[in-house]
């Protein structure tokens, strides 16, 4: 299959389009288009305008939210994964999401005004909380220069459960305000509207924009530190800002969308099977495949108890968890990356 | 021409390096022998800047390589490393191109010459039918080559190698060091060549430095270095040195009996 970046769009573009059209009610295709047509000739026809309504104030919100989101766990999953040479490396397998939560909920336990700059705050604390994160089990998982596959799930569980644990013991002490935080941390897109696109695009942009230009360094990263460094790479200056990167996007996701795993190892997975792994190439397209990916769960979440919404993050971890299986079976068989 | 100047290196408390000197000229080619653990892998590495040295300096043509960022490094001195895990998933040709790092710029676009280039190199390391494979599908003769493709795509007037024939059947170890020589002769190269085969050895090198305990021991051309006692006692175990039937220089043939005390 050749043309990645057109296949990828158009993937993409499908995906926007049923998530656009998919949900309490039903708007077809050639009504979103008479929307956008009456919204670009400032000429709304009278019958759209309820649907224009919802689409305008809750699909398109909500699915940029969700594809921003998509977008920055495919490409810090494929920069972790990178990064510690290791395909089965997930913001969330690895930690690093739940403890970008805990961050966010030290942050609303204070105080959580929705507000630009109160939005704002909490995914800084999410990135200060992620950093620390994937500095702590770097370093339990490490043996010499490596970081072994089941040394970094391990650490990534464990920590994973300790920052979960503390999470929801400071969600049961507070009370009113941080209750919010149950259905988003479960990974629903509970905040919603154009505020919460809003501010999560500086971090989003800031993060996958320095991912994006990180391809050849990563490529070079896969031959170990010594190689990379012989071939003119400044390794530990690379690594740094691609860590930095990574978990900026990650803790803006989670403070965003709450905790979504799963997203991040297998849409780069999927990708690298098909078109190599080129790290200049897998990375924009982890990005695409991100957003997506997550939006096709979100609609399945949208539909398959309607009326009633399930939390895309549950949708994604019953169909990520077995992919993790299948792979870690495969990569223990095969050692194929 | 490669210049080490009383090179010291330590892990940690351990001394590793003591005062290590050696040259190397253009188109020359240097072997590097001597016992496991007597520093080989650790001066290549040390030469090449991804462990910090404790005292002494590297230079080529007066530049000290202490004060070169890595990608300046990198245009001078490329390293032909053992062959070991390599990413799988690359082609031969991305693997190749990444040679290039050190003229591209932070996007890491590559330019056609970047391609000519490449195809130079493999065509020269005798690996350009591989292009398009896998590197994790080729045998470790092929890897070996291709590794070598992507440090002469390097463009660097020095060229290290750390054992590049370790796990090598013999026809690609015979084949892969006189491709190295026929390059050190051909474009001018200074080559140095940590190996563990002293026939090989005498076969490929114009000179040979014998390391032990982290110092060189003799330094010469192999029948100034290969001498019976002086093999013997670097390794621990005694040794007959024989002119070679059918070429020049020595051959080295361990004894049968084990060593005795007072070699040790």
């Amino acid at each position: 299959m050749r043309r990645p970046y057109l296949w990828t769009l158009l993937f993409l573009a499908l995906a926007v389009l049923l998530s656009l059209a998919i949900g309490s009610v039903w708007i077809p295709p050639q009504d979103l288009w008479g929307i956008l047509k009456g919204a670009l000739l400032k000429r709304l026809p009278a019958q759209l305008e309820t649907f224009a309504f919802i689409v305008w104030k809750i699909r398109l919100p909500r699915t940029l939210l969700i594809a921003l989101t998509g977008a920055a766990l495919g490409g810090s999953g494929t920069a972790y994964q990178g990064l510690f040479r290791n395909p089965l490396a997930d913001p969330y397998l690895i930690g690093v999401a739940s403890g970008a939560g805990l961050g966010a909920v030290i942050a609303m336990s204070i105080k959580w005004p929705y507000s630009f700059w109160g939005l704002m705050a909490i995914p800084l604390a999410a990135f200060v909380a992620a950093l620390l994160t994937v500095l702590i089990v770097y370093a339990l998982a490490r043996v010499g220069n490596s970081v072994p596959t089941t040394n970094l799930i391990l650490a990534g569980v464990a920590f994973s459960s300790f920052a979960t644990s503390l999470t929801s013991f400071l969600m049961l002490r507070s009370t009113g305000e941080v209750r919010r935080a149950l259905g988003w941390l479960l990974g629903g897109a509970s905040q919603s509207g154009w505020l919460a696109v809003l501010s999560l695009l500086p971090y989003l942009i800031l993060g996958l924009g320095i991912l994006v230009f990180s391809g050849h360094a990563l490529n070079l990263l896969q031959f170990g530190d010594e190689q990379a460094q012989q071939m003119g790479l400044n390794v530990s200056r690379a690594k740094s800002i691609v860590l930095l990167a990574a978990s900026l996007a990650t803790a803006a996701a989670v403070a965003f969308s709450g905790i979504i795993g799963f997203i991040g190892l297998i849409v780069p997975h999927i990708l690298r099977l098909w078109w190599g792994a080129d790290y200049r190439r897998l990375l924009p397209l982890s990005i695409l495949g991100g957003a997506g990916a997550l939006l096709v769960m979100d609609v399945f979440a949208r539909v398959v108890l309607a009326p009633q919404e399930i939390p895309v993050g549950i949708v994604t971890a019953l169909t990520g968890a077995p992919f993790f299986l299948w792979v870690l079976r495969r990569a223990k068989n095969q050692g194929y990356w | 021409m490669l210049k080490i100047e009383s090179l010291s290196a330590a892990y940690g408390q351990r001394q590793v390096l003591h005062e290590v000197s050696l040259q190397v000229g253009s188109g020359e080619v240097v072997a590097l022998i001597g016992p496991n653990g007597a520093g080989k892998s650790t001066l290549i590495r040390a030469i090449s800047g991804v462990i910090p040295v404790t005292g002494g300096q590297v230079r080529t043509n007066g530049d000290d390589f202490a004060s070169l960022s890595p990608m300046q490094r990198a245009r001078y001195l490329a390293v032909v490393p053992q062959v070991s895990s390599l990413p799988p998933a690359f082609t031969v040709w991305e693997t190749v191109l990444l040679g290039r790092t050190p003229y591209l710029n932070f996007l890491g676009q590559i330019s056609q010459r970047d391609e000519e280039l490449a195809r130079r190199a493999l065509e020269r390391a005798d690996a350009l039918n591989l292009a398009e494979r896998r590197v994790g599908e080729l045998s470790g003769g092929e890897q070996q080559r291709v590794l070598l493709a992507r440090a002469l795509c390097q463009s660097t007037p020095i060229l290290l190698l750390d054992e590049p024939t370790a796990h090598l059947d013999l026809q690609y170890q015979v084949s892969l060091l006189d491709l190295v020589r026929q390059l050190a002769k051909d474009d001018r190269l200074a080559v140095l060549i940590a190996m563990h085969d002293l026939n090989l050895a005498a076969r490929c090198a114009d000179r040979v430095a014998l390391l032990v305990e982290g110092q060189i021991k003799a330094l010469g051309s192999p029948q100034q270095v290969l001498l019976p006692d002086l093999i013997s006692q670097a390794y621990g175990w005694p040794v007959q040195v024989v002119p070679h039937p059918f070429q020049d220089g020595p051959l080295v043939l361990p004894d049968r009996n084990p060593p005795h005390q007072d070699l040790e």
